[in-house]
């Protein structure tokens, strides 16, 4: 851990202009900021501390849907009535992500922006290749230990997997990430890493996020989020599934359906190919499970993650069965 | 739950005989204290002038150091010294665990030569901890690095070097295996494994002209006082090293390690105290936990399933730079009846920290391969897995042919079958199942070793009435300081809360190491001497002395109950603190160990204490002792997802004698926990390159949460087992563990009619 200067900016317009100063940061929870920093890979210059900016922790909803404010906990968010009426896949997902600690600390502006747990990529001093670290520095995680890494959306300079349970609710859902005027999809912030993982979403220096609003829609409100891992608890996902449905009012069709996956891909991954293949048709199971095979297409192991290959259409299939009802 | 299966005369030595406290279920005395933050850790004093060391490991495997460019990190704020390898005092070599000479010295705590990925190289002092963080981070370390060996994976580890001494062998076994009618062979794999306790290991050290002290957290504070002292070349009374609270162990705290050293070296330099803690990261490397381990088994059995010869070959890892043995044959040599057994192991040296030991080293994967293994036979031969084992239920130890002192492992089959409903399984793998869930039940069993070293207490009274009960041996959470309170409270006739106990300090008398779950029984025993002698020293006083008002009674007896004093022949009862008060004493203190009578020297004392020679093996003597234990265990295995979730536990142990059942169940769950982390979780990922074990953290290196533990129903079918301890109890502290991961195996092969045989079962080993 280095010096590092300190500030406390007054208002939001202040905490974006210190944040446009070249190795600012901003703090919001700190449960990955000081995580990295202890392990070498965060070095701020300037922490700009933004806990204590008030009107971005609130949860509102509206006809629209919900906003809730950058600086909202998660365990709040998990916990809040309405979310769990309206978004159970919201309330699921923060509820299983990390530790009860850490959620009491954590925001959801710092949750979208949590780094990779690639081993590699924590580990500066053992393993100084890390093309997301050290742009152009090699990645030490090929023919390395990659159980954990990303089989979907990788590129030849990155395989690490974006970990967060959240933004994959978001990403099914249409969320729009608010960085004060400026409003992006979910699926639009974050980025392939392509030739540049070093640059995992969109936001340019001096944006905060403010908000993340999700349309209200009857797929969230029958939604789920599926977690799979071999600890209970406090485990990062070895596949996920956020689901949402929607049927006819024949109570078989599919009217709407939302699907995105975490732990396995580069990035929150909408399955929008799934979604295709089965809406307008009737909820069955082999049909479900035939369509979900197509949330891999295009998916390449690395040699210890092949099983997600086999594990994450598994885990697809019981997510819509369970929101169907069939499971 | 138990009493239906024994007869109903069997005394249990506990709470249900009747009277005493010793047996009852007491909670733990030192538990307010650390609820409420009194208890104070080593690493929460603060000193007059402390100053905080920072330790820099080596980011190679093998190889040597350059050059260090320490320039930044000397000119950094607040730094006092940075120690190199060419800077740190040479120390002398000290005597080992088995009172053999050190290597050759001098001791050089941080070295040139690089042995493993994340060896200590250098350490900064710095007047605050951040500030010695962050010169630490300027340390510029220049390699000649050589290929890292990383994993006994690597062909080019080789084959090891053979420990003939962990060699066991009776009978024919290979031409009586050759023979057998019904031959099954498997290959088990147990990962490296760490002790992880909460409470990271760290120092303050602090010199006073030649006298050392030091506040650590250690499970054998007079072994590593002399480490110590042995270091420094100053005599074994000037360390003193205190220790009264220990965050967990579990093996790992027992020894002075390089990084004490470091730090003590660092006060010496600087002459001022220094506070030195290991990061989460640096305790993977800064200690050994449990090495690799892979063994054969080739079982040779009748078609009825009855043993006729077991064959075993196995290897763990070592580090290039010592030998840790894991014995890997202890329970395959005793657990079963066979006529033929031969096992042999070796050392496979790499570039690894030395492993050390971790809850039940040896017995703890060597149950894993025979208890899978005899589970992997009773389906060859279409046996129920109780069945089989009680078929090969060994009568008397079958490698030493004596006969077990108790053995109530019948017992433990019959009580744990019976509240776990093992009646109700169907036999077929893959036949049970609810929704997604395929429902596995298993079965295996455990074993641990009766240790037995002697020790020594104090026990005092005094004038208040009250008692006090003083020795160095410590309470790592495992109920040391409330089972000696219990102890003297019984022996003196007091209550026991007037029963006061020290702990954990080397100005105390001795005690040799908690490990190898002795302590409770050596301590009872020295407790229960001394505070006998002690109350008899009493007595004497009170029929003697012209003051006391029992002199006139002409009694050549009296007795204690309760704090009071009382004659048979009636009068006066009287108080403790009153007759003291009467008999105008301060104090009456009495000092008892329990070595040989003709052998107590003050030289004997200190290589009982402080070396592992005078412990005694359970075979020593007429009778081979160990504790016992059965493990029947529920799994549900998602089907599509090959999730694990164990979701009952019923184990029937027996360790003898209880002390005080609340504290032993909770050490026996305890151990259970750790098993399902150990059987699901827990597996030190390897990088092959570097040899860096690239999980190490909490995050990361994956132990068993509350959410993974179901309920855990224990059951004591023990019996007191005087040729194991004065007081009659057996191995507690490490029996639970022992035999939890192949019952989990087991289950999981009976749920899925897959074979899992090396640890950790995760997710992807069921999937295909
Ligand atoms: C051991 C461990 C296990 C975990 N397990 C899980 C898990 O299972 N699932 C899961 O989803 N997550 C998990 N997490 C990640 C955890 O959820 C995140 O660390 C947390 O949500 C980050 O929020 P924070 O407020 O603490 O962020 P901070 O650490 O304060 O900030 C994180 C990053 O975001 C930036 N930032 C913060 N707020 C803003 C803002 N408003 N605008 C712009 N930039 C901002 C910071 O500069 C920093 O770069 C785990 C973390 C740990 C340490
Ligand atoms: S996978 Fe990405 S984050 Fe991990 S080491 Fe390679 S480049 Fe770095």
């Amino acid at each position: 851990m280095r010096d590092f200067d300190y500030a406390r900016p007054a208002s939001l317009a202040e905490a974006r202009r210190f944040a446009a100063e070249p190795g600012a940061m901003l703090l919001a929870g700190g449960t990955t900021l000081l995580d990295l920093a202890k392990c070498g890979v965060a070095a701020p210059v300037k922490v700009i501390d933004i806990t204590h900016l008030e009107g971005l922790d609130a949860i509102t909803f509206g006809a629209a849907g919900v906003h809730i404010g950058a600086l909202a906990k998660m365990s709040h968010v998990a916990a809040d009535a309405a979310i769990r009426e309206n978004f159970p896949a919201v309330s699921e997902a923060l509820w299983q992500a990390a530790s009860a600690q850490l959620r009491n600390m954590a925001t959801i502006g710092g949750n979208l922006l949590q780094r990779t747990r690639c081993a590699y990529f924590r580990d500066p001093l053992a393993f100084p290749a890390c093309n997301k670290r050290d742009p152009g520095s090699g990645c030490a995680a090929l023919g390395g230990i990659t159980r954990n890494h990303a089989v979907l959306g990788t590129s030849k300079v990155c395989i690490a997997t974006n970990p967060g349970d959240l933004a994959v609710v978001l990403s099914a859902f249409d969320a729009v990430v608010h960085l004060g005027e400026r409003r992006i999809a979910t699926d639009d912030f974050f980025l392939l890493p392509g030739m540049t993982p070093e640059r995992e979403h969109a936001l340019e220096p001096g944006e905060v996020i403010t908000a993340v609003t999700i349309p209200a829609s009857a797929a969230a409100r029958r939604s789920t989020y599926l977690k799979v891992r071999d600890r209970q608890s406090y485990e990062f996902a070895a596949a996920s599934a956020a689901v949402g449905m929607e049927l006819e009012p024949d109570g078989k069709t599919i009217r709407d359906l939302r699907v995105a996956l975490g732990g396995v891909a580069t990035k929150p991954w909408r399955a929008r190919d799934v979604e295709k293949a089965l809406i307008g048709k009737p909820l069955e199971p082999e049909a479900v499970r035939e369509a979900s095979l197509l949330a891999m297409t295009g998916a390449a192991a690395q040699g210890d993650n092949h099983y997600k290959i086999d594990l994450a259409p598994r885990v697809v299939t019981r997510a819509i069965m369970k929101v169907g009802g069939l499971a | 739950m138990t009493t239906d299966i024994l007869p109903a005369k069997v005394k249990r030595g506990d709470a249900s005989d009747g009277g005493a406290s010793l047996g009852s279920r007491l909670s733990r005395i030192d538990g307010p204290a650390k609820i409420t933050g009194a208890a104070r850790y080593a690493l929460e004093h603060h000193l007059e002038g402390l100053c905080h060391a920072v330790i820099v490991q080596s980011t190679i495997g093998a190889g040597r150091i350059g050059v260090i460019d320490t320039t930044a990190a000397d000119a950094a704020p607040g730094v006092l010294m940075v120690l190199t390898p060419d800077r740190i005092m040479p120390l002398k070599s000290a005597t080992t665990w088995l009172d053999t000479p050190g290597p050759e010295g001098p001791y050089l705590a941080l070295t040139n030569v690089i042995n493993f990925m994340g060896q200590h190289i250098a350490a900064v002092v710095a007047e605050t901890f951040e500030q010695a963080t962050a010169a630490a981070a300027l340390v510029k370390v220049y390699y000649e690095e050589t290929d890292a060996i990383a994993t006994y994976d690597d062909p080019r580890s080789g084959e090891g070097m053979a420990l003939d001494h962990l060699a066991v062998s009776w009978g024919e076994a290979e031409a009586a295996l050759a023979e057998a009618p019904v031959r099954i062979e498997a290959t088990y794999r147990t990962p490296r494994e760490y002790n992880v306790p909460i409470e990271p290991h760290g120092l303050v050290a602090q010199w006073s002209g030649d006298k050392l002290t030091v506040w650590e957290p250690s499970q054998w504070i007079n072994g590593m006082s002399r480490t110590y002292a042995e270091w420094f070349g100053v005599p074994y009374e000037n360390v003193r090293l205190v220790s009264p609270f220990i965050g967990g162990g579990f093996g790992s705290k027992a020894f002075a390690l390089a990084h004490g050293a470091i730090a003590a070296c660092a006060a010496k330099m600087l002459d001022r105290p220094v506070k030195l803690a290991l990061t989460r990261p640096q305790t993977f490397t800064a200690f050994g936990g449990r090495p690799a381990t892979r063994q054969t088994l080739k079982l040779g059995a009748t078609e009825e399933g009855k043993l006729l010869s077991i064959v075993q070959t196995g290897a763990n890892e070592t580090s290039v730079d010592g030998v840790w043995g894991e014995p890997l044959a202890s329970v395959t040599a005793l657990m079963y009846a066979t006529p033929h057994l031969a096992a042999r192991q070796t050392v496979v040296p790499v570039n690894t920290v030395l492993p050390s030991a971790l809850r039940a080293p040896g017995e703890n994967p060597s149950a894993f391969g025979i208890e899978c293994a005899i589970d992997e036979l009773s389906y060859e031969v279409g046996i129920d897995p109780v069945a089989i084992r009680l078929r090969n239920y060994a009568e008397e130890d079958p490698h030493a042919k004596k006969p077990w002192s108790t053995r109530q492992l019948r017992e433990a089959y019959e009580a744990g079958a019976k509240a776990f409903g093992w009646e109700k399984r169907k036999p077929e793998p893959r036949s049970m199942r609810d929704g997604h869930h395929l429902i596995g039940w298993g079965v295996a069993a455990g074993t641990y070793p009766v240790r037995r070293t002697a020790g020594e207490a104090m026990v005092g009274l005094f004038a208040d009435g009250r008692a006090e009960v003083a020795s160095s041996g410590i309470d790592m959470g495992q109920g040391t300081y409330t089972i000696l309170a219990q102890t003297a409270a019984d022996a003196i006739g007091l209550p026991v809360d007037q029963v006061e106990v020290k702990l954990g300090d080397s100005a105390l008398p001795g005690a040799p190491v908690a490990g190898g779950s002795q302590l409770a029984n050596l301590m009872t025993g020295a407790v229960h001497k001394a505070a006998l002698a002690a109350r008899d020293e009493l007595i004497g006083l009170a029929i003697s002395d012209p003051n006391s008002p029992f002199r006139a009674l002409q009694a050549n007896t009296l007795s204690v109950a309760d704090g009071v004093i009382s004659s048979p022949r009636g009068g006066e009862e009287v108080t403790i603190a009153e007759l003291m008060r009467r008999l105008g004493r301060d104090k009456i203190e009495v000092l008892r160990d329990t070595l040989p009578e003709t052998n107590n020297s003050a030289a004997e004392k200190h290589k009982t204490y402080t070396t592992i020679t005078r412990m005694r093996s359970p075979t020593e003597g007429d009778y081979s002792l160990h504790a016992w234990c059965v493990h029947f265990i529920e799994v549900r295995v998602d089907e599509d997802f090959g999730t694990v979730r164990v979701s009952r536990v019923v184990s029937a142990l027996d360790s003898g004698r209880l002390y005080n059942p609340k504290l032993a169940e909770s050490q026996w769950k305890g151990g259970i926990i750790m098993g399902i982390g150990q059987a699901l979780l827990e597996e030190g990922l390897v990088d092959r390159r570097k040899g860096r074990v690239i999980n190490n953290n909490l995050g990361d290196y994956l132990i068993a949460t509350n959410a993974d533990i179901p309920d855990i129903e224990v059951i004591s079918v023990g019996v007191p087992d005087f040729h194991a301890s004065v007081l009659g109890g057996k191995a507690v502290g490490e029996l639970g563990i022992v035999g939890v991961a192949p019952a989990i195996a087991n289950a999981v092969y009976h749920a899925t009619g897959k074979r899992i045989r090396d640890l950790p079962i995760t997710l992807e080993k069921l999937i295909d």
